[in-house]
C-alpha cells in the first residue's frame, strides 16, 4: 500500500488531498464534513479585514459539453464574508480537533504591511499549519487593488511575500494568478521574496457564457454580468503547463509546488504529482459531487502507485518533468502511424472525416455489405492522433511508434536557416 | 367443447379500455430526449440513414435536438419524411434505422432510440401554428391521387409544395388509409393521424375526396383527362381466405376488418370474442391480437404456420404480443374450423412445417369464439384491370421513379412492389411526386417553346 502521508513545505497532512480555497472552506461545519470524508487538509478560503466583503446572489456560471455539466465552472464570489473573528475561533477549533490534518489559511488584505502585520500573529494564534497568500482572485478584489492585481505585478509579490516572511513563523505559499502572460515572473518573484512554496493556478478571468434572453454575461445579476474566475476539468491543461513550466525553471529548482486546476480523480492528481506538484487542491470536483470523491482519488492514487512501484509521493512528484522540454527539443525523427483495429471499429466514420476534412486524407474509405470499411493510408499519415482522439471507441484507434534512427532536433535540422553546424 | 358463442362488446369498462388503447411509448421529456441525443455519435455516412428508407438525413436531425434547434431537428425529418410522425411511431426501427445504429456493435440492442427522438422533434411541430414548408407558386397543373394512404399523403404533399394542385380520392370517408384505419390504435393514440394529416393538408392545394371508388365511381381513364398525371397508391384491397368452405361462418372475420373496425368506432362497441384464435406471423396478426386482448379477450392465442424467427413480425412485435398475454404457437397450419349454428366454435390445427407437410394425424384444436385470418393482404387490381397497366407477381410495375407502364401514371407504396412498409410508402410517393412535377415541368417548358 502506497504511502500518501505528505511533507509539503513543512506542512504534514495524511494524504496531498486538500480542499483548495473556495466555498467548500468557508466555515467550520463544511470543513469538519470535508475532515470526516477524508480530505487530507483545506485552505480555508481566504480571510480580509473587517467589516468583511459583501457577496452578490447569483454567483455562479457554469460550462456543460455534451450532456456532461459543469466541465467548467466560473465565479464572482469574493472573500469570506464572514467576520474574521469568526473565522478565526473556527479555524482555531478545527484545528484543534484534527490535528494531523493541514490547515492553511488563505489571506488577502490590502497592500501596506502594517495590515499584514496586523492579521498574522491572529492567524497563527489559531494553530494553523501555514498561510496561502490569495494573490490571484481576478475579479471583485482585484478591483480593490488586492488579489489579481498584486499577483500579477512581480514586485509585489516579492514585496508583500517578504512582509509576511518577516512577520510569521509559519509556512508561506504564494497562490499565483494565471492571469499573467509568463507564470515565472510572479514565480520567481515570490521566491525571491523568500515564500517556502507557490500553488497555482488561481482562477483564469472569463465570461462563461452569454444569456441570449436577457442579452448579459451568465451568471446574470439583476440583469447584467461581469467577468468572473474559471476553475473546473477545462482548466487542467492549463494548469499543468503552468506548473511544468516552474517546476523545470532552474531558478525555481526544490521550491514547493501546490498544484491546483481541474483535478477532478486520481489520474488527474497523478498527472499533477508527475509534472512537479507536491500537494494537490481540489474544489470544482468537490462543489460538482460533495467531499466524498475524496475516496476514490485516495484509492485511485494508491493503486496506482502500487501498481507502478512507487512506495511514496516524492517517487512521483516531478518524474515527468525533466520530459517536459521546449518543443525544439523533441526528435524530428521521430514517427508514429495510426492503426484502426477493424475488430473493435463500429464503422461511425468520424475518423475518416475529421482526416479528410480537417487533416491529412490519409483514411480511406469503402462500403462493406455490412459495414463501412475504413484504413489508414500509412504513407499519408503524419501521426497526428486526431483520428485516435475523435474515435468514439476506446483502443479502437492506437498510435503505432515506428522505429527511430537516431536523434534530430530542430536546432540542427537541415531545413532550419538557423541550424548549429559543427 | 363449449357451446357458447360468446362475441361482445364493452368487455371492460370505458376508463380500462382508454387506457388499454391509450399510448403504448409515451414520447420523451425533453430531459429524455436531450440525454438520449447526446448519445449519437453524429457519424460520418451514417449506417441508420442508409437503413431508412425516406434517408432521413438522422444525426444531423438529432444533433438538432441535441443543441435544442428542434425547428431544425422537425424541418430535417418532415423535408425526407412528411408523415415523419407516424413513421415515428410504426416503424419497425429493430430492422431499420436503430439495426443499424453504430452503438449495436459496442453493445447490442443499446441503439440510440431514433424512432423516440424522431417522435420528440415531430411532436414539437405538431405544436406550433406555423407550417414548415412553403408551397411554390401555383402551377396551374393538376395531378390526381389515388388513395389516401401514406403514399397518396407523401406523394400529395410533395406535389402541392412544388405547386401543383392536387385532388386525392379514396373510398373511405377520411383520408389516413393503413394510418387511419389499419394499424393498432395505441400505436397512433390520440388521434394522432388524423392531426399529421391536417398538418399535412395545411400546406394547401390539396382537395380530398372520399366515397370514391377506383373502377366504379371513378375511372383511370376518366381521371387521365381530367388531370395532368395520376398517382395509384391503392394499396392491397384483398385479404387471403384459409380455403374453407365453412369460412364465412360468424365469428370468423379478416383482421384488417377487425382492425379497421375498431380504428372507426368507439372503443366499448367494438365486438370481441371470450376466445380469439389469430392466424398468421404479421404486424396484422399481432396488431389484431394484441387488440383483441386489450379489448378484454380472455384468452388470444395467435398461431403461426412456421416458426418463430420466419415471422415478418419483428421480435419486438411478437414480444409484445407476449407481454400482452396472447399465447403464440408455432408450425401448425389451420386443418377445418369447428362451427354449430352457423357460428364458429373453435379451430383444428395440424402440427408441421410447409416443407415436410403439416399431419392431420397430428393435430389438435382450440375453442374460440372469433377466428381473425392475418394470413397476408394481396393487390386487386379489378379496378384498373381495363387501363392495360402492366402487372406483375401480384403488383403494379413501375420503374425507379414510379412510372408504371402507363404514359403519366405513376403508382407507389404496398400496391407496388418491395417492403411494405409505411415508411416505404412514403419514399414511394414522394419520390412519384418529384418524378411528376419534372415531367410537368419540362412538359411545360416544351409547350411555351412551341407557343413561342
Amino acid at each position: 500500500m502506497a504511502d500518501l502521508r505528505t511533507v509539503f513545505a513543512g506542512i504534514k497532512s495524511p494524504n496531498p488531498f486538500w480542499l483548495a480555497s473556495a466555498p467548500p472552506t468557508d466555515k467550520e461545519y463544511n470543513v469538519r464534513r470535508a475532515f470526516q470524508a477524508g480530505w487530507g487538509g483545506v485552505v480555508w478560503k481566504t480571510l480580509g479585514e473587517d467589516p468583511p466583503v459583501v457577496n452578490l446572489s447569483s454567483r455562479y456560471g457554469a460550462l456543460g459539453f455534451e450532456g456532461r455539466r459543469l466541465i467548467g465552472l466560473n465565479n464572482i464570489e469574493l472573500i469570506s464574508d464572514r467576520p474574521l473573528a469568526t473565522n478565526i475561533a473556527e479555524i482555531k477549533r478545527v484545528k484543534r480537533e484534527f490535528p494531523d490534518r493541514a490547515v492553511i489559511v488563505s489571506l488577502m488584505v490590502p497592500c501596506e504591511e502594517d495590515k499584514w502585520k496586523a492579521i498574522l500573529p491572529i492567524v497563527e494564534e489559531t494553530g494553523a499549519d501555514g498561510i496561502e497568500l490569495n494573490f490571484g482572485c481576478p475579479h471583485g478584489m482585484s478591483e480593490r487593488n488586492m488579489g489579481a492585481a498584486v499577483g500579477q505585478v512581480p514586485e509585489y509579490v516579492e514585496m508583500v511575500t517578504r512582509w509576511c516572511k518577516q512577520n510569521t513563523r509559519m509556512p508561506v505559499i504564494v497562490k499565483l494568478t494565471p492571469n499573467v502572460t509568463n507564470i515565472l515572473m510572479p514565480a520567481r518573484a515570490a521566491r525571491a521574496g523568500g515564500a517556502d512554496a507557490v500553488s497555482l493556478i488561481n482562477t483564469i478571468q472569463s465570461v462563461i457564457g452569454v444569456d441570449l434572453d436577457a442579452m448579459a454575461p451568465m451568471p446574470v445579476v439583476g440583469g447584467k454580468g461581469t467577468h468572473g474566475g474559471y476553475c473546473g476539468p477545462a482548466v487542467k491543461p492549463i494548469a499543468l503547463r503552468m506548473i511544468g513550466e516552474i517546476a523545470r525553471d532552474p531558478t525555481m529548482a526544490g521550491i514547493p509546488i501546490s498544484g491546483i486546476g481541474g483535478i477532478s480523480n486520481w489520474r488527474d492528481s497523478a498527472e499533477f504529482l508527475a509534472m512537479g506538484a507536491g500537494s494537490l487542491q481540489v474544489c470544482t470536483a468537490a462543489m460538482h459531487y460533495g467531499f466524498r470523491i475524496v475516496e476514490d482519488m485516495i484509492d485511485g492514487l494508491s493503486n496506482w502507485m502500487d501498481g507502478k512501484g512507487y512506495a511514496r509521493l516524492d517517487d512521483v512528484t516531478g518524474r515527468a518533468v525533466s520530459r517536459f522540454v521546449p518543443w525544439n527539443q523533441l526528435n524530428m525523427k521521430f514517427r508514429t502511424i495510426a492503426d484502426i483495429d477493424q475488430d473493435a471499429c463500429i464503422g461511425c466514420g468520424l475518423c475518416h472525416i475529421a482526416c479528410e476534412d480537417t487533416s491529412h486524407q490519409a483514411i480511406s474509405k469503402r462500403n462493406g455489405p455490412d459495414r463501412r470499411h475504413y484504413e489508414v493510408i500509412d504513407d499519408e499519415c503524419v501521426g497526428c492522433n486526431l483520428c485516435a482522439h475523435v474515435c468514439p471507441v476506446d483502443d479502437c484507434i492506437t498510435m503505432v511508434p515506428q522505429p527511430v534512427d537516431g536523434e534530430l532536433t530542430w536546432p540542427e535540422h537541415p531545413s532550419n536557416p538557423h541550424r548549429i553546424t559543427a | 367443447m363449449g357451446t357458447r358463442f360468446d362475441i361482445a362488446c364493452g368487455r371492460l369498462p370505458e376508463a380500462v379500455l382508454d387506457l388499454n388503447f391509450a399510448d403504448a411509448h409515451p414520447g420523451l421529456s425533453h430531459e429524455q430526449a436531450a440525454l438520449e441525443a447526446d448519445r449519437c455519435f453524429y457519424c460520418y455516412d451514417a449506417p441508420c440513414v442508409e437503413a431508412c428508407p425516406t434517408g432521413i438525413d438522422i444525426p444531423r436531425f438529432i444533433k438538432a435536438i441535441a443543441s435544442d434547434n428542434l425547428a431544425g431537428a422537425s424541418r430535417t425529418i418532415l423535408q425526407s419524411n412528411i408523415l415523419g410522425g407516424s413513421c415515428a411511431r410504426v416503424c419497425p426501427t429493430e430492422i431499420l434505422c436503430e439495426q443499424k445504429c453504430v452503438h449495436t456493435a459496442i453493445e447490442a440492442n443499446h441503439a440510440v432510440r431514433i424512432g423516440a427522438l424522431q417522435r420528440f422533434a415531430t411532436d414539437w411541430q405538431m405544436n406550433q401554428t406555423a407550417h414548415p414548408f412553403q408551397r411554390e407558386k401555383s402551377t396551374g397543373r393538376r395531378v390526381a391521387v389515388v388513395g389516401a394512404g401514406p403514399a397518396g399523403l407523401a406523394c400529395a404533399h410533395r406535389l402541392a409544395m412544388h405547386g401543383h394542385d392536387v385532388t386525392i380520392f379514396d373510398r373511405h370517408d377520411a383520408p389516413g388509409g393503413l394510418n387511419q384505419y389499419g394499424v393498432a390504435a395505441y400505436k397512433l393514440a390520440d388521434n394522432f393521424a388524423q392531426k399529421e394529416i391536417d398538418f399535412l393538408m395545411s400546406i394547401g392545394g390539396i382537395r380530398f375526396q372520399g366515397g370514391a371508388v377506383l373502377g366504379q365511381t371513378v375511372t383511370l381513364a376518366d381521371l387521365r383527362q381530367s388531370y395532368h398525371a395520376v398517382f395509384l397508391g391503392i394499396g392491397l384491397s384483398g385479404v387471403r381466405a384459409l380455403g374453407f368452405e365453412n369460412e364465412c361462418v360468424e365469428g370468423v372475420l379478416d383482421a384488417v376488418a377487425f382492425i379497421e373496425t375498431l380504428r372507426s368506432s368507439t372503443l366499448s362497441e367494438v365486438p370481441v370474442g371470450r376466445r380469439v384464435v389469430v392466424i398468421g406471423g404479421g404486424n396484422t396478426a399481432v396488431d389484431a391480437a394484441v387488440q383483441a386482448k386489450r379489448l378484454g379477450a380472455e384468452e388470444v392465442t395467435l398461431v403461426y404456420r412456421r416458426g418463430a424467427e420466419h415471422m415478418s413480425a419483428t421480435p419486438v412485435e411478437r414480444e409484445w404480443a407476449q407481454t400482452n398475454g396472447v399465447t403464440v404457437r408455432f408450425w401448425a397450419s389451420p386443418l377445418h374450423l369447428l362451427t354449430d349454428q352457423g357460428a364458429v366454435q373453435g379451430i383444428r390445427f395440424a402440427r408441421g412445417a410447409p416443407e415436410g407437410g403439416y399431419d392431420p394425424q397430428d393435430s389438435f384444436t382450440l375453442e374460440a369464439d372469433m377466428v381473425l385470418k392475418a394470413i397476408g393482404q394481396v393487390f386487386v387490381p379489378d379496378p384498373i384491370q381495363n387501363d392495360q397497366i402492366l402487372v406483375e407477381n401480384g403488383r403494379i410495375v413501375v420503374d425507379a421513379n414510379g412510372r408504371t407502364s402507363m404514359p403519366g401514371v405513376y403508382a407507389g407504396g404496398d400496391c407496388t412492389a418491395g417492403e411494405d412498409l409505411t415508411v416505404a410508402a412514403v419514399r414511394d410517393g414522394r419520390d412519384a411526386a418529384e418524378a411528376i412535377h419534372t415531367e410537368l415541368m419540362t412538359t411545360s417548358v416544351e409547350k411555351d417553346a412551341n407557343n413561342g
